[in-house]
Parts: structure tokens; C-alpha cells; sequence
């Protein structure tokens, strides 16, 4: 098992968001989470970023726990970021840094990373390095062209897609995206779509937090349905959209228009 | 008469002086310190939130005027050590004022910072200090220049309050010439505090320039 999310409780000061959450997936899977808002969908993403912090649960990658309640909940600064750097994540509102460029937003974490342990004499070298991989990941949103621009001077579905760029730069084992074209004009949702469908082609492993169903139908593996923060279903794709066991989601697919 | 112009101006020059250094020494003291008692005021630790609010209050809430005489008059009269220095006095007493509003106008500019931007930076494993130093400072150093540039321009003229203890500025000097029957002295001072404050305008114009390279 890649990843093996084990009992997730999480409570804000005066609601339980989530109520024990469990579930697990392989490497190059891609699970898409849906359910209305208020689910606890978002928060389960911020706690596997760990912006928020689990009150109990595990949470185990490659067969290593790297977080355990019992033991984390306090934990420091240094090893939070340690932690961190399994997970990308992806924002509804994307979150670039007006201030630097598409490529300097891509490079700017990975350069602070590595020049930190880095003697000297190499530091040249690996911001090169980091540029150039930089350079790449941009080539492989589609924004070539788009290499200076500002953030402002960007789309929003280009700025998203540096976004993406911009988390693909640390090479997380597993990237997340909090429904990444909620924000996006609907001319705009496609371009985000495919550049995710692409990183699922070559088996990027991906947790997806959406509204778009027809979307998550296609590009999934397993598809995890929330409710008042429980996971109320779970399955491949087929079944949790067209046999579901659970009432609640036929009402919420009607919802989202799906039939 | 032209002579004598020329006299009254380079006598006048020499109090604008004062508030030049004034100025000056105001703006590199409290600058610093004003960011110090901004974290003071957004900190996670409560008495030390309370107090620096409470600074914040006091001297706010008082006039400038008033706090340049405490600072002149109170070492002498309650710990028996008289302020020598009428310049030193000014000077602590504009940079304890100024310091207070600039802890404000910083603590505007970061609260105007997304959540999202400090999250951003903590998913892609920045520290702490990163985030602040690479991502949160230079945006708000961008928001707060006009308001900045406000409380500058305001600082160049409230120099000529530090006449209250009788440091010589341009005013000071000014009103000599008064006493003697000569008037247009005082008001050709505006004349000194206008090119400064046209000069700090295109100053600060040209900064801003420089940082709209980005929007946002």
C-alpha cells in the first residue's frame, strides 16, 4: 500500500470536520474525493499538507508512518517541512507569488531547499540545475512562452497550471489538488483538466478534492464519496457513480447534475 | 537688502539643518523598532500583545507636543538628571512617537496578506522566516509606501515641533528675526519645508514606480 490514511479525526473549536477517516491507495493512482461542501473534503487534503494538524489518526506512506497523532500533534517546525515535502498541493485560488515570475515561482522553494545543505563551490551549479527543471516542468503545462511573465499578466488557468508546475518542482510522492478549477471561468476549467489528465497518464499519483463529476468519473482509479465528515462510499468509479450502496450520494450527483 | 537676504537665508539653512537630522535620525531609529513593536502587537503571546497595544494607545493618543515635553522635562524632574541635549530629547521622543504609527501601518500591511499566500509557501516546505522574508515582506513593502510615504512627508514638518525645547530649527531661527521686527522670515520657512516635501514626493513617486512591476 502507498499511502494508508488510518482514523483521521480532526475538530475545530466548535465542529467535528472529521470523524475518522481511513483509506488507502496505490502509487500512480489517482483518487478523486467528492461530496457537498462542508463535508470535510478541504480539510482532509490541509491535513495531509498537514496546514492542519490530525487530533488522532496515522498516516502511513511507502510503508513508513510519517505521522502519528499520538506522537506528531506538537511537532516542530523543521519537521513539519520535513513531512510536507511528501505532499504538493494545488489551491482553489492557486496562490502564486505576485511579487516573482511563473519560473521564479517554480524555483524559488526548491533553490532555498537544496542551497541550504549546499557547500558553496555548488551552488551555481544547482541553481542551474533547478532552472532547468524549472524551464521543463513550464514546457510541460504548455506555458513555453510564459516562462516571465507575472502572474498577473497570466490567465487563470494559466496561472493554475503554474501552480501545478510550481508543486511538481519539490517532485512530491503524492500531489493534491483542492478543487483546482472552482475559480476558473468555465472556458478556462478544460485547459487545468488536461494538464491533470496528462500527469495521470504518466502515473502521477494525484488526490483530487472536486466538483467537476464528469471529470473524476473519467481520470480515476477509486473515487471516495464524503458526508458530514465520514467517507459514506467508496469505490471505482463505476460503482460510485452508477450502483452506489448510498442514498446520499444519488441526492448529491442529482445535485451536481450529474444524471 | 539683497545682502541680507542672503544672510537670513544661510542662517535659515543652518536651523533647516536641525530638522534635516531630526528627520533623518527619526526615520532610521523608528523605522526598525516600529516592525519590532508590530510583531509585539501581532504576537501569539498575549501580555506581550497587550503591552504593545497599550504603547500603541498612549502614544497615539497624546500629542507630540506633550511627549516632547515629558521626554525634555521628566529625566531632570523626577530621577534628578536633567536632559543636556535638547536635540537628543527631540529625538527620543519623535522616534517613541513615530515608531508607534509605523508599527500600525506595517501591521495593516501584513494582515493584508492572503492566508493563502503563507500557505503556499509553508506546502513547499519554506520556513517559517522564508515565507515572511521571501514571500510576506515584499508584498507588503509594495502596499504600505503609500501610506508610508504619507507618514514621512507628515514627519518632515513635525520637526519644526521640536522648537517647544528650544532646538534651533528653521522655525526657531526664524522667529528671532521676528522679535527684531523682521517677519517675512517665519513665513519664507515654507518655503525650506515645500522643496523638501516636493523632493520626498517625487522621491517615493519614483519608488513606487520601481515596484509596479507586479500587480497584486
Amino acid at each position: 500500500m502507498f499511502l494508508h490514511v488510518k482514523n483521521i479525526y480532526k475538530k475545530f473549536a466548535h465542529a467535528e470536520v472529521l470523524k475518522g477517516i481511513s483509506f488507502s491507495m496505490e502509487q500512480g493512482q489517482a483518487l478523486t474525493i467528492i461530496g457537498s461542501s462542508g463535508s470535510g473534503k478541504t480539510t482532509l487534503l490541509r491535513c495531509l499538507n498537514f496546514l492542519e494538524t490530525p487530533d488522532s489518526g496515522q498516516i502511513d506512506l511507502k510503508g513508513k508512518c510519517i505521522y502519528d497523532a499520538e506522537r506528531d500533534r506538537n511537532c516542530s517546525d523543521v519537521q513539519l517541512r520535513n513531512k510536507r515535502l511528501h505532499f504538493g498541493m494545488v489551491f482553489q485560488q492557486f496562490n502564486l507569488f505576485p511579487q516573482y515570475t511563473a519560473l521564479r515561482n517554480l524555483t524559488l522553494a526548491p533553490e532555498l531547499l537544496q542551497l541550504e545543505r549546499a557547500p558553496r563551490n555548488e551552488q551555481s551549479a544547482i541553481k542551474k540545475k533547478i532552472d532547468e527543471a524549472g524551464r521543463d516542468l513550464l514546457i510541460r503545462v504548455g506555458l513555453a512562452d510564459k516562462m516571465d511573465a507575472y502572474p498577473y499578466q497570466l490567465s487563470g488557468g494559466q496561472q493554475q497550471r503554474v501552480a501545478i508546475a510550481r508543486a511538481l518542482a519539490l517532485n512530491p510522492d503524492i500531489l493534491c489538488f483542492d478543487e483546482p478549477t472552482s475559480a476558473l471561468d468555465p472556458e478556462l476549467t478544460g485547459e487545468v483538466l488536461k494538464v491533470i489528465k496528462d500527469l495521470k497518464n504518466e502515473h502521477t499519483t494525484m488526490i483530487i478534492v472536486t466538483h467537476e463529476m464528469g471529470f473524476a468519473e473519467k481520470v480515476s482509479d477509486h473515487v471516495v464519496f464524503m458526508a458530514h465528515g465520514i467517507i459514506e462510499e467508496e469505490g471505482p468509479p463505476e460503482k460510485v457513480f452508477h450502483n452506489p450502496e448510498s442514498p446520499l450520494i444519488r441526492s448529491f450527483l442529482q445535485k451536481e447534475d450529474f444524471y | 537688502m539683497k545682502h541680507m537676504f542672503k544672510e537670513i537665508t544661510l542662517q535659515l539653512l543652518q536651523g533647516f539643518g536641525e530638522n534635516l537630522t531630526l528627520f533623518g535620525l527619526t526615520l532610521i531609529m523608528s523605522m526598525p523598532l516600529g516592525l519590532l513593536i508590530c510583531f509585539g502587537s501581532m504576537s501569539r503571546f498575549q501580555p506581550l500583545r497587550w503591552l504593545a497595544r497599550t504603547y500603541v494607545w498612549i502614544i497615539r493618543g497624546s500629542p507630540l507636543l506633550l511627549q516632547l515635553f515629558i521626554v525634555f522635562y521628566v529625566p531632570g524632574l523626577v530621577f534628578g538628571a536633567p536632559m543636556k541635549n535638547r536635540m537628543m530629547a527631540a529625538l527620543v521622543a519623535f522616534v517613541i512617537n513615530y515608531s508607534a504609527y509605523f508599527s500600525e501601518i506595517y501591521r495593516g500591511g501584513i494582515e493584508s496578506i492572503s492566508v493563502g499566500q503563507y500557505e503556499a509557501g509553508h506546502v513547499l516546505s519554506m520556513k517559517r522566516s522564508q515565507v515572511f522574508m521571501r514571500i510576506v515582506l515584499p508584498q507588503v513593502i509594495k502596499r504600505i509606501m503609500p501610506p508610508i510615504s504619507n507618514e514621512i512627508i507628515t514627519l518632515s514638518k513635525d520637526t519644526s515641533l521640536a522648537r517647544v525645547i528650544a532646538v534651533a530649527e528653521v522655525i526657531m531661527v526664524a522667529e528671532r528675526f521676528t522679535a527684531k521686527g523682521l517677519v517675512w522670515p517665519l513665513f519664507y520657512t515654507g518655503v525650506f519645508f515645500l522643496l523638501f516635501s516636493g523632493f520626498l514626493t517625487l522621491l517615493f513617486g519614483f519608488i513606487e514606480k520601481k515596484l509596479n512591476y507586479y500587480r497584486g
